[in-house]
């Protein structure tokens, strides 16, 4: 394994030491050790069931694990879901996005953005709608912020989903495989919100299956087999020449076609 | 109209003073027993309706209650569905009517008894209904609410609640118009309902053909209003979905 960023990193804005998460039997994450620091773009792959998407469930405890420390921005979370005040402090200044978009379908595209800053927040419903507009034409929705989401094509749902959650002025972004439900015809305008915001300076840890963009935008690829960080590195070490034979031969099985 | 078309030939019609061949629908005594069905309407509306608006509450506790991961919250929510729902209303009224006083020392009130009676009664399916369509929302669009921060309850109340209300709707409108035909039952506790105004009046005047149907159409048109104006809640809640 190699190791860029060590433990004891103090500006770490996620740090993961020996993580362990069980599925009744099923050890799903092995001594998970993970440090990620503010801006940096993390690009985790992997085979399906590998644990990946698991491991960003945990960092805004969406799923629970049963040994070792998980904080986010000095905000410890507890083994075993217990909820705390650090996991609702953490669930509202981390933005998810999901791969099935998860938009609330009864709310018009403008409120499904000006719910939680409104709720959680507390802006006004002008200063959250300010902003929401703002965020939708960021990401190419301007026109469309009064339909329901069932009315946008999966390609502008995800963007509307994007905008949602960056409305929360998140400091650290989850992409839970956000193009894998996508037509093909629409990975390309998801990606590219992604890569301006990447390029924003936004900490990002992006599960996907999108090679080609995560040899772009990635600071660090981290590949996950088997519920354990078998190797990490820069893009062009992990895609050009991986040192464990599990990554060479996971993407000699994805870069062929 | 004849009655017995089995045992009517063509030469009958011309026979007279047989009461079984030449009876006629009487659409005069149909109508003239309107106004004495009329009282027993408020009585049908307010069981039913105040039974359901009881059932209603009751259902929404019971049915979170039911879907709780707690057990001490959630058995005693699956014993009092289970209890309620696979018990006949008509033996629930005369348990709460008849039965009660003994416990209590001292008469309930009939038409209580009935509101009672459909509340839990309707409490106990409502319940499900509640359960049902809570649990038919995707587990995304929780997992979303959690994501940005909303509470649980939060995340309830704005996204979880409207979504499995409008699943809701055809449902609680057929536990509705099934409540409102059981209050039917209890002109057994002599609660002034339709039936029992219906049962009074006949008493009096032997038209049970003209009086039952007219006693029939009144349930009817009060389902249908209740159909009509679900169909219209519908209508408008699924603007965006």
């Amino acid at each position: 394994m190699n190791h860029e960023k060590s433990t004891s990193d103090g500006e770490a804005i996620v740090r993961l030491n020996k993580l362990n998460k069980h599925f009744g039997d099923f050890h799903v994450l092995q001594d998970i050790d993970l440090t990620v620091t503010p801006g940096e773009v993390v690009v985790i792959i992997g085979a399906s069931g590998s644990g990946k998407s698991t491991l960003i469930r945990c960092i805004n405890g969406l799923e629970e694990f049963q040994q070792g420390e998980l904080d986010v921005d000095g905000n410890p979370l507890l083994p075993d879901g217990k909820a705390t005040q650090a996991l609702q402090k953490i669930r509202t200044e981390v933005g998810m996005v999901f791969q099935q978009f998860n938009l609330f379908p009864h709310l018009s595209v403008l409120d499904n953005v000006i719910l939680a800053p409104m709720k959680v927040r507390g802006l006004s419903r002008d200063a959250a709608v300010e902003t929401g507009e703002r965020l939708l034409a960021r990401v190419g929705i301007s026109d469309q912020i009064d339909k329901y989401p069932t009315q946008l094509s999966g390609g502008q749902q995800q963007r509307v989903a994007l905008a949602r959650a960056l409305a929360m002025e998140p400091r650290l972004m989850l992409f839970d495989e956000p193009t894998s439900a996508l037509d093909p015809e629409m990975i390309g305008e998801v990606l590219d919100a992604m890569r301006e915001l990447a390029n924003e300076g936004m900490t990002m840890m992006i599960v996907t299956h999108e090679m080609g963009f995560a040899r772009e935008v990635a600071d660090r690829v981290i590949f996950i087999d088997k519920g354990r960080i078998v190797e990490e590195g820069p893009p062009e070490t992990i895609f050009d020449s991986p040192s464990e034979a599990p990554t060479q031969s996971f993407l000699s099985r994805v870069l062929k076609h | 109209m004849l009655r017995h078309l089995g045992s009517v030939s063509l030469t009958q019609e011309t026979l007279t003073g047989d009461p079984q061949v030449d009876f006629q629908f009487d659409w005069q005594a149909a109508f003239a027993s309107i106004p004495h069905l009329a009282p027993g309407i408020p009585y049908t509306l307010l069981i039913s309706f105040g039974g359901l608006a009881i059932g209603f509450i009751i259902g929404i506790i019971f049915g979170l209650l039911r879907i709780s991961p707690t057990a001490w919250l959630r058995m005693p929510a699956v014993a009092y569905i289970e209890i309620f729902r696979g018990t006949p209303v008509l033996v629930q009224v005369l348990f709460i009517f008849y039965g009660l006083p003994q416990l209590l020392g001292g008469p309930i009130n009939a038409l209580v008894a009935g509101i009672a009676a459909i509340a839990v009664n309707s409490g106990a399916y409502i319940s499900e209904i509640v359960r049902g369509g809570v649990q038919s929302i995707e587990r995304g669009q929780r997992e979303a609410g959690l994501s940005l921060g909303l509470s649980r309850v939060q995340t309830f109340r704005y996204i979880i609640w409207p979504q499995a209300f409008r699943r809701m709707i055809p449902p609680l409108g057929n536990q509705g118009i099934i409540s409102i035909k059981d209050t039917s039952l209890f002109s057994v506790i002599g609660v002034g309902e339709l039936v029992r105004q219906g049962q009074i009046y006949i008493a009096t005047t032997f038209t049970a053909l003209e009086v039952y149907l007219m006693v029939a159409m009144l349930y009817l048109a009060i389902t249908l209003t209740l159909s009509l104006a679900l169909r219209l809640l519908e209508r408008k809640g699924l603007v965006g979905q």
